[in-house]
């Protein structure tokens, strides 16, 4: 499938919506990031924001520089037909990867047990094979800087809480359905917690803000309390 | 300088908002009346980029402490210092000390207090805009409280001896109170899916705005609206205006706090030209929508952004001529 084989449907006046498919699925969600590429590249006029989510792409942009829809439709085509011929189609090998320190279980992780009790694995088994994928930033929402990481291995989807948490605290990392992400804040979250990273991935005085953007590789690494506290990035 | 004696309901900094931060989560807030903001700033002097307050039902009082010219619009508003009710959607002048009251609003939901120089507090991730919602921008997004203080940007001084300007703005095109008037209705990309009873409802019936909207979104009460079909969908990006049906069967209109992305079928989308009218709307006023298709949604936005313009330098000639 070839990365212009997405609809193009207007969202209002100031905002195209690009669908690419309906299922959460990485090769899927690699086209996403080779087009918003392809678009930040390009560099069209009066755009204001290249959004990706699991299957699809939010541009917003000027109305008053697009006063045609039409006219727009056609530059993102031809703006996603030209990086398709110089880059194919192959997931980019070169995408940079980030490293998470993770702290799993106990007071950093308080469901890891149940977690591990639900899909009938050890508490080691859980962190081994949720340390053990290679993840991928599919889209960023939920709150400023909440990262969906595509990746989970199947063994580990669990369903959410029944009662979501009024508080999780900055850095969990969590376990919702089958799929894993981390609290970039303080957040309700209805998502099962089995971590803490001590880095600090969402900070609005920083550029940029948030340590994951989409599209971005991310690797865990379980480490233990101390190192937790050395690298802790969170205010006491 | 201006000190925050009571804060009224939710008053919050805005200003144009934060847009090109959707990819990482971050929406784009600003005031929730956009048209308004740029009045308010042009009546005053203000580059339209500038930092004002947004009033939310019932209004602060605030003390002054320096000379100050202001300029109220958006939603009237009970407005009084020094003993004498001021008007809106006019340049006014208070002295230092001064305490400036709002009260409360006849209809409406949200005025504009724009004061020249702006509020100059430190942008945040290039904007003053509070983001209630996401707890982001000055004050870490929350709304202003007692005891707060609100530093002002650099102004001119008085040209004129008058503390009223001999003019004012007709505030009728602007702020909509006459809730009877729908608002206009794009198709979204599952009104198809509604069934016969609530496509047909949705142009229909008249809802009323929930107790539980915000600067999110307004919840809408009324029919309860369902698809022929269940849907199962992923997350997908969302804007101003998108309309959502959540399961409970109550949709819910976007506005300027909304996430960047949602799960919920799109059952509409409101005109962009009918934001502002949205805004205004309270918790229990009527709302109905009437369709309209995109060629006139384009056509209705560009003729009310023109408007705007004429009105904004119309605006700056009687400033430099008075």
């Amino acid at each position: 499938m070839s990365g212009t084989d997405c609809t193009i449907e207007p969202l209002g006046e100031s905002a195209l919506l690009l669908r690419f498919g309906s299922i959460i699925d990485r090769a899927l969600n690699d086209r996403v990031h080779a087009a918003a590429s392809a678009l930040r590249t390009t560099a069209l006029p009066g755009v204001e924001d290249i959004a990706p989510a699991y299957a699809s792409l939010l541009l917003r942009f000027d109305p008053r520089r697009w006063p045609d829809t039409e006219v727009l439709v056609g530059a993102v085509r031809k703006a996603l037909a030209r990086t398709e011929v110089a880059a194919g189609d192959a997931e980019p090998a070169d995408t940079a990867v980030v490293e998470l320190p993770v702290r799993y279980g106990g007071e950093h992780g308080p469901d890891l047990a149940e977690v591990a009790a639900l899909t009938s694995l050890t508490q080691g088994e859980v962190i081994a094979r949720h340390v053990a994928s290679d993840y991928r930033v599919a889209m960023l929402g939920f709150a400023p800087g909440f990262a969906y990481l595509l990746g989970l291995d199947a063994a580990l989807a669990v369903p959410r809480l029944s009662s979501p948490r009024l508080r999780v605290p900055a850095g969990s990392v969590a376990i919702g359905g089958a799929q894993t992400g981390v609290y970039p804040s303080v957040l309700p979250g209805g998502w099962r917690l089995i971590g803490r990273t001590p880095l600090r991935l969402f900070d609005p005085a920083h550029a940029p803000p948030a340590r994951l953007a989409p599209g971005l590789r991310v690797r865990l690494r379980a480490i233990d309390a101390a190192t937790y506290a050395a690298l802790s990035e969170h205010a006491a | 300088m201006i000190e925050v004696l009571t804060p009224g309901l939710q008053t919050s900094l805005q200003d144009r908002g934060r847009p090109g931060l959707a990819h990482l989560g971050i929406g784009r807030a600003g005031a929730a009346d956009l048209p308004a903001l740029r009045l308010a700033h042009a009546l005053v002097g203000n580059p339209p980029d500038a930092c004002a307050l947004e009033i939310t039902l019932t209004g602060p009082t605030l003390r002054l402490h320096r000379d100050v010219e202001i300029a109220l619009t958006g939603a009237p508003v009970a407005a009084e210092a020094n003993g004498r009710a001021l008007p809106g959607w006019t340049p006014l002048r208070l002295k230092a000390g001064s305490v400036l009251r709002l009260g409360g609003m006849r209809h409406g939901c949200r005025s504009y207090l724009a004061v020249r120089g702006g509020i100059d507090v430190a942008a945040v991730l290039g904007s003053r805009s509070q983001d209630l919602n996401a707890g982001l921008g000055p004050l870490a997004g929350r709304p202003l409280r007692a005891g707060d203080r609100l530093p002002l940007g650099a102004m001119n001084a008085f040209a004129g001896a008058a503390d009223r300007a001999a003019w004012s703005l007709d505030p009728r095109p602007w702020f909509d109170g006459a809730v009877a008037r729908p608002l206009r209705l794009l198709s979204g990309t599952h009104t198809e899916r509604l069934d016969a009873a609530s496509r047909e409802a949705l142009f229909a019936a008249s809802f009323r705005i929930a107790a539980a909207s915000n600067r999110v979104g307004c919840r809408l009460d009324g029919p309860r609206l369902a698809l022929h079909a269940p849907l199962e969908l992923i997350s997908e990006g969302v804007v101003a205006g998108t309309v959502q049906l959540p399961p409970n069967g109550q949709p819910i209109v976007l506005l300027c706090e909304h996430p960047v992305s949602g799960g919920y079928p799109r059952i509409g989308q409101l005109a962009a030209v009918d934001l502002p009218r949205l805004a205004q709307r309270r918790p229990g006023d009527a709302l109905r929508f009437a369709p309209v298709d995109a060629g006139e949604a384009a056509r209705l936005l560009e003729a009310r952004e023109q408007r705007l313009l004429r009105m904004e330098t119309a605006i700056a000639r009687r400033r430099a001529a008075s």
